[in-house]
């Protein structure tokens, strides 16, 4: 049974303990303080915890299991794509020639990674039908920020057309667009004009045509959108921009709907950016690393970071040379680690089995919206993609909403869908099954929430205090907030019940 | 092979409860203008052909296990102990997302609230927060914060800051109406008269890398001074091994302290996946880019976490936010915790000691050379630069070394012409002496 609280590592710790020896030194030692001045020293080694190997072995495994995961539960969060990380890949990506490689070592040394990179490139080429990509980008929103510095500098030197000289500014988002979209814009210099969406959840062709002007650098737009739906008139806004000489940016965190289906440099998309920790199964580690490479039109090739891997003959190189690059925007190559991972899945799953990914995430995502149909309210109702966004106001008569429905998941050994978001449906809640997982779980957790419905109504008090399984219940966020508490001091107290 | 688990009958009774007849249906709605008609990708394979596959792209690299490695610049391969990998790869630290859900993410956040407890105690700070993605981008972000802090347009980077770092600074900085200016370096640290002479009121920071590039150590006390004269931020980039023994960030002054924290128990790994640090003064805590998990109570008063002042972050503050950043780098923060923790106080001192150790034995063997001079007259941690004589040229010591299975210093001509035929060499507590045996051994042929 789960104890109530695992005590901090630093409460674990005795003065004098020791875990990890290092080996001794074997070359003649000087003092410390013969090598380096005294203004330089550090007179106290930091105060970290002392801790024997079996404290520490305990302490992070019980820490572990106050956790639901992927492995551990049924994760359906929305826009995250939690889908199964399969066990081969973090082993290939371990092996020493892959994993103990240094950045600068010979080019001769590292031939075989390099054809890995280079493959993974040509492979997201496929599959994107885009013409370029750069593997640098560390993440979902580093990828945005990569393909925002692009955009800027393909109008950098082009005068709009009628008046001279500034370049564009503006970058149109819709509503329903995840928050890091306007957040990369902005941190890119650029002025963000949000597009309210149609009444079907969709870009609204007029809205999107009273704002285009030459003041616009781009159109950010999420295909399949947040609310899990196809935009049916892409072609007519790719169109629409780009007659305006705007380019349009794709968010491709939603890219598991797509695989086989669409490919996004087929519909006129002139860059995106892959989550390669969503789409391509790679883990998500709690919070990272992801991997966020960006695709080009053949157009703005030559604006991607630098360096990129090449090919000539059978040799494959690293090139710093490109003529409008915007330069560098990670320490060295990208998140190489992440990016091997996701090469050993396409791999595995080859052409066919891509197809059949996303054909199963979106029998999946429809299977339990139907499964719902009676239970929830699904605004914009169609057949989603691989994800549905239901709105949970019906329940706010009986005193329930949306987080509340939540956490009783929790207790029902579910991790919650997203909520809140898109924030254009009141009370969203947003499921995204993905393909890997099983009728059976589908149909337990369809089960659970028309149950947790039924005590919203017949007693509410029980959905409002949930979870009362977990590690620990309701947490008190107000308080985590007014009282800030962000790091341990030895004066800390530990708060007993 | 794929991972999707439905029989071809339990797909048909899920598109009877949907109520459509085919997949294929579920698709009505994307215009038929914008299906894929084709693409091109090998055929999918069982485990055993992707391991043979995966195999043989494995073969012709060379890894750091078998090549003895005295490469740095920002990549530093340490020991790593066998407790961090058993215990980081659990699927419970692997497989779940940010923690949103607090209550079903205690692990993560209760992690997280330590990493942050260690890496104030680390740096000597008072806030640090859930990690960013790497050293590089770290840096950049504090250019990002000081800029907006402070209203002012000038940011002073030493030019012994790591050049990726000063380059991914120059691509966050794009249309931004920012101005960077680099202080020059006088026998291998930053010189201090340039920065004073620099330092005026529309400076909006000051940054200074500890050790610095070429490994010498910075005057980093009277840098900080420099700054705040002027009301600037001072910005610290520190090797975390380092603070084993150096001054912490937090002792002279520094606002703001990042780091590439990867070398906390987590393998090179070509140059990523990174672990960026991030570390301020209380001052700035609202400023700070990124997740930041806070210690609080459940209803029934015990203790709990939870992400906190969120509304900095782009999920709520969308184009306001203080960074658009959303994943970080989570699992280097489990094995940096796991490493920490592991090494303890006396371990960790030991381990920067061994590395100041090592670097020193090699450098005073390699100066004995007769066509091996030093080129900066500093104290150093474990990297040293040195400059080859005779026509020597660092290439063909390169090709030498790597003849005989060892990864010699880098060769600094394409980032500091000016230093000529010079390599930086780095030793850290993983080269035996062995290893530097070999090194001078194969040298003495050389010239």
């Amino acid at each position: 049974m789960m104890s109530d609280t695992e005590p901090l590592i630093f409460e674990r710790s005795v003065p004098g303990r020791r875990s990890y020896r290092l080996p001794p030194p074997d070359v003649s030692a000087r003092t410390v303080q013969d090598l380096i001045p005294e203004e330089h020293l550090r007179h106290e080694p930091p105060p970290l915890p002392e801790v024997d190997e079996l404290g520490v072995v305990r302490h992070f495994t019980r820490l572990s299991q106050r956790n639901f995961s992927v492995d551990t539960q049924f994760y359906p969060l929305g826009s995250c794509t939690m889908k199964y990380n399969p066990k081969l890949n973090d082993r290939i990506a371990s092996w020493s020639r892959f994993a103990h490689m240094h950045p600068l070592q010979p080019e001769s040394t590292v031939q075989g990674l390099l054809r890995l990179l280079y493959e993974l490139e040509q492979s997201l080429c496929q599959i994107t039908g885009m013409f370029a990509f750069t593997l640098q980008p560390a993440a979902g929103a580093q990828g945005e920020l990569t393909g925002l510095k692009i955009i800027r500098a393909y109008h950098a030197p082009r005068p709009r057309p009628r008046s001279g000289g500034q370049t564009r500014t503006t970058i149109l988002i819709p509503d329903s667009a995840h928050g890091t979209n306007p957040a990369s814009a902005a941190l890119s210099g650029f002025r963000v004009v949000e597009l309210r969406s149609g009444p079907n959840g969709m870009v609204d062709l007029g809205e999107l045509k009273q704002n285009l002007s030459d003041h616009v650098a781009a159109l950010m737009i999420t295909n399949p959108n947040t609310l899990g739906l196809f935009e049916k008139e892409i072609h007519a806004i790719t169109t629409l921009c780009h007659e305006h000489g705007a380019l349009v940016y794709m968010d491709g965190a939603n890219m598991n709907a797509l695989l086989g289906i669409v490919r996004p440099g087929d519909m006129g998309i002139d860059l995106l950016q892959l989550n390669l920790h969503k789409t391509f199964s790679t883990p998500h580690g709690g919070g990272g690393p992801g991997a966020g490479p960006v695709g080009v039109s053949r157009r703005l090739a030559d604006f991607l970071p630098v360096p990129r891997v090449k090919k000539t003959g059978t040799r494959f190189a690293w090139d710093e040379r490109a003529k409008h690059t915007i330069g560098r925007v990670h320490g060295f190559y990208g998140n190489v680690g992440v990016l091997v991972r996701a090469y050993v899945y396409i791999r595995t799953l080859g052409k066919e089995g891509l197809e059949r990914v996303s054909r199963m995430a979106i029998l999946n995502a429809n299977y339990l919206k139907a499964r719902l149909s009676e239970t929830f309210e699904v605004p914009f109702d169609d057949h989603c993609l691989h994800e549905f966004v239901a709105s949970l106001k019906n329940l706010k008569s009986f005193g329930v909403d949306a987080r509340d429905v939540a956490k009783r998941l929790l207790d029902y050994d579910f991790y919650a869908p997203t909520i809140y978001f898109p924030l254009l449906v009141e009370e969203a809640f947003m499921v995204e099954p993905t393909e890997t997982e099983s009728k059976e779980t589908l149909d337990a957790f369809a089960d659970a929430l028309i149950r947790i419905v039924e005590e919203a109504k017949t007693s509410p008090e029980l959905v409002k205090r949930a979870p009362q399984s977990t590690a620990v219940n309701r947490v008190d966020e107000v308080r985590a907030a007014r009282e800030l508490d962000l790091r341990w001091t030895p004066s800390n107290q530990l708060v007993s019940a | 092979m794929d991972y999707s688990p439905h029989t071809d009958e339990q797909v048909a009774q899920m598109l009877q409860t949907i109520g459509v007849s085919s997949i294929e249906e579920l698709l009505a709605n994307i215009p038929s203008e914008v299906r894929c008609r084709s693409f091109t990708l090998p055929t999918g394979l069982s485990e055993a052909e992707v391991l043979s596959a995966c195999e043989s792209l494995a073969s012709p690299n060379r890894s750091l296990r078998e090549l003895a490695s005295f490469l740095g610049f920002g990549a530093y391969p340490h020991l790593i102990p066998t407790v961090v990998d058993a215990l980081a790869s659990r699927g419970e630290w692997l497989t779940p997302y940010t923690p949103y859900q607090a209550e079903a993410s205690q692990g993560t956040l209760q992690l997280i609230y330590e990493f942050q407890t260690l890496i104030c105690e680390l740096m000597q700070m008072e806030v640090a927060n859930a990690s960013l993605y790497d050293g590089a981008s770290s840096l950049a972000e504090a250019v990002l914060l000081a800029l907006r802090t402070s209203g002012r347009p000038r940011i002073l980077v030493s030019e012994a800051v790591h050049p990726h770092a000063r380059q991914a600074i120059a691509t966050y900085l794009q249309g931004f109406p920012a101005i960077i200016q680099e202080l020059p370096h006088t026998n291998g640290v930053t010189d201090l008269e340039a920065l004073a002479a620099a330092s005026k009121d529309d400076v909006a920071a000051v940054l200074m890398q500890q050790p610095n590039v070429f490994g010498c150590l910075e005057p980093m006390e009277q840098a900080g001074q420099l700054a705040h004269r002027v009301g600037a931020l001072f910005v610290a980039s520190v090797y975390p091994i380092s603070l084993g023994l150096l001054k912490p960030p937090g002792a002279y002054g520094a606002d703001i302290a990042v780091a590439e924290g990867r070398c906390l128990g987590s393998p090179v790994a070509y140059g990523g996946p990174g672990l960026g640090l991030f570390a301020t003064s209380q001052a700035l805590l609202r400023k700070v880019p990124g997740r930041l998990v806070g210690c609080t109570v459940d209803q029934a008063q015990r203790r709990a976490f939870t992400l906190t002042l969120q509304t900095r972050e782009q999920q709520i503050r969308r184009e306001k936010a203080t960074s658009n950043i959303c994943t970080n780098e989570g699992w280097l923060c489990v094995r940096a915790a796991i490493f920490l923790s592991l090494l303890g106080p006396q371990g960790f001192r030991e381990l920067a000691e061994l590395n100041l150790q090592h670097a020193h034995a090699l450098s005073e063997r390699l100066r004995e050379l007769p066509f091996v001079e030093p080129v900066f007259d500093q104290p150093f941690f474990n990297e040293f630069v040195v400059r080859y004589t005779d026509g020597v040229r660092a290439r063909d010591v390169n090709r030498k070394l790597l003849k005989a299975g060892l990864l010699g210093g880098l060769a600094l001509r394409p980032w500091y012409p000016a230093l000529g035929e010079s390599a930086l060499w780095c030793v850290t507590e993983a080269a035996s002496r062995e290893q530097m045996d070999h090194v001078v051994k194969t040298l003495k042929t050389v010239a």
